[in-house]
């Protein structure tokens, strides 16, 4: 096996327990799906071209709901913007990688694979074989999201209200896992608790724009506390 | 507006905030202030989406451990903070909500 190629099977790897955790998700969004109206040559269309997790369980509920179509584009624009911050911290990696390269990186880009990137990154910074250990990451969590998103497409029509059962803390309980390893000084405890403040008391603002105030306030907040430290 | 037109806009409007950082790489230089910024991006946006689906159930918020996510997440905490060991902190975490929605149920 060569180095690179022993990168992307590592981001794989590396990626499982996350993969594990998201595949509720993609079953309930086939489930949503379906119970939305949608055929599963669509339902499953979108996780294959739009791939955005939590974004295409807003947009099958939208949809089930009838609302117009302009409006469930700009809530899945407003739900992804989370991203354009991935994307950006990962920039200075991403400048040695060639541009025809950047576009599938882009497509693939999850809460997972730029948790488990960042996570590799915190520990090794001058991480060798980015690119490959990113695509494996990557690649995994697209595979197993188009087959989790097949089960829930048949399984949406055996049991209808498998959307309630409480799937979602897998997820969480892998973002606490991610996160709190992460919580090393008063600067990252400070940003940790403001985004969890800033969260609760934004929580009604529609289309998920509090998640993405919070979080900025919460990057302004741990930047102030690091300045005042050092 | 038919379901494909709807389905490639909402593609499009996916991908553009994902390649745009990834296009400019190498061809901006990000001062250094955001620089240090985006170090806190996943402490950021990770921890307010664990609160975020934790505490606010059906569009209000759930500060009680009859909620069981809380709990699940508090163990989940702990194994993370003193095992450092991904695997265990999922682990258990999934195992104390599913102990606490059979025993105790909901």
């Amino acid at each position: 096996m060569t180095s690179s190629t022993k990168a992307f099977a590592q981001g794989a790897w590396d990626t499982l327990p996350l993969i594990v955790a998201a595949a509720p998700f993609g079953m309930v969004f086939g489930a949503l799906a379906i119970g939305a109206g949608l055929t599963p040559a669509q339902a499953l269309g979108i996780s294959l071209i739009v791939f955005a997790g939590s974004a295409q369980f807003i947009a099958a509920t939208l949809i089930g709901a009838g609302a117009w179509f302009p409006a469930i584009i700009a809530t899945v624009f407003v739900v992804n913007l989370r991203h354009l911050l991935y994307a950006t911290n990962l920039m200075p990696q991403v400048q040695h990688v060639a541009q025809r390269w950047r576009i599938p990186m882009a497509f693939w880009l999850t809460d997972e694979t730029f948790a488990t990137v960042s996570n590799r990154l915190k520990r090794d910074p001058d991480l060798p074989h980015f690119r490959s250990y990113y695509l494996g990451s990557a690649v995994a969590m697209y595979l197993l999201w188009q087959v989790n998103t097949l089960v829930g497409i048949w399984a949406g029509a055996q049991i209808p209200d498998i959307a309630n059962w409480g799937l979602d803390v897998a997820m969480v309980v892998a973002f606490v896992g991610i996160v709190v390893p992460m919580l090393v000084d008063r600067a990252t405890l400070a940003c940790a608790m403001t985004a969890g403040i800033a969260m609760l008391l934004t929580h009604d603002w529609p289309n998920q724009i509090g998640l993405f105030a919070s979080a900025l306030i919460a990057i302004a907040v741990g930047v102030l506390v690091r300045e005042r430290q050092s | 507006m038919s379901i494909e037109l709807l389905i490639l806009g909402m593609m499009l409007v996916t991908f553009i905030p994902r390649y745009l950082p990834f296009a400019l790489a190498g061809r901006i230089q990000l001062p250094a202030r955001v620089k240090s910024a985006l170090d806190f991006v996943p402490i950021a946006v990770l921890t307010a989406i664990i609160v975020q689906v934790t505490l606010v159930r059906d569009g209000s918020v759930e500060l009680s451990l009859s909620n069981f996510h809380l709990p699940a997440v508090l163990s989940a905490a702990a194994v993370a903070h003193f095992t450092r060991h991904l695997f265990g902190a999922i682990g258990a975490g999934l195992m104390v909500y599913a102990a606490l929605r059979i025993f105790i149920g909901g």
